[in-house]
């Protein structure tokens, strides 16, 4: 089974924390998260091709990718890198070109627990209701995956 | 209902449960109505204090209350509970797969080389 992920979501904040920790030292992960190819691979809703734009992993930088989806949609993306701090942690923004306006602050932090690396992302959005329409957003994904493709990458 | 209408629903539902009074008022009316009376019962409570509450999670939709003769007995709204769950849900069930994405991308690559670089930062 893999590693618990923990969600918090306090009522009426505007606030997400999400915490999960993953077996491999923290250079890996750090690795997954700023090398394009590797990014790619694991960010993106499976069975969607995810176009990476731009991709400056440094202070002041920016990012953007595209989701197409098999029957043809794009969801689009795009954010700047606030400040970057290697094997640390990663500060940007991000915003869903679907509900524009809503700019969301991430702090993504990495603890080096030797072996295991424990990831934190703490999301700051402008309102609640930017926080939830965000995860309503996300249901034309998140739902559709379902807990099949779980189990497929589980097993792999 | 529109977007707006159902985000503002939640918006209550979630802050109706923001207490731990009223998180066990709804534990205990997921085993079946009860009456204001039985609910006071293990509250350290005035029956006025848990009325209020009960106030709460009626206005947040998540209990509905019958008419009984004198009795008006609560009763949990399993379409509403549903509706929060969901959307918790939805949520985790992204960043969990997300992240076992990115489980079976490190592990992949672990096995390509078995002993990861300790090389500082990203290199551009």
């Amino acid at each position: 089974m893999s590693n618990p992920t923990t969600i918090t979501a306090t009522p009426g904040e505007q606030v997400v924390d999400i915490e999960r920790v993953v077996d491999a030292p923290v250079a890996a992960v750090y690795r997954a998260y700023t090398d394009p190819e590797l990014y790619a691979q694991w960010c993106g809703p499976r069975g969607y091709v995810m176009d990476l734009t731009r991709f400056d992993v440094r202070d002041g930088g920016s990012w953007a990718f595209v989701h197409h989806t098999p029957d043809g949609g794009d969801f689009g993306f795009h954010g700047s890198y606030h400040s970057v701090q290697p094997l640390e942690r990663i500060v940007q923004t991000f915003e869903y070109e679907g509900v524009p306006g809503h700019v969301s602050l991430e702090a993504v932090s990495f603890e080096d627990l030797g072996e295991q690396t424990r990831i934190r992302v703490h999301t700051v959005f402008q309102s609640v209701e930017g926080r939830d329409g965000m995860v309503a957003a996300g249901m034309a994904t998140g739902v559709n995956e379902g807990f099949e493709q779980m189990d497929e990458l589980l097993a792999n | 209902m529109s977007e707006t209408d159902e985000n503002a629903r939640l918006d209550r539902a979630f802050l109706a449960l923001a207490d731990p009074v009223r998180r066990a008022l709804v534990a205990r009316l997921s085993r079946g109505p009860a009456t204001v009376n039985e609910l006071a019962e293990p509250f350290a409570m005035s029956k006025q204090g848990v009325s209020k509450h009960i106030q709460v999670l009626e206005s947040a939709g998540l209990i509905t209350r019958s008419r009984n003769g004198q009795q008006r007995p609560c009763h949990l709204d399993p379409e509403a509970l549903e509706a929060l769950t969901a959307w918790i849900d939805t949520y985790r069930l992204e960043a969990e797969r997300r992240f076992r994405q990115l489980d079976v991308l490190l592990e992949t690559r672990s096995q390509e080389n078995p002993a990861p670089r300790a090389e500082q930062g990203e290199k551009k």
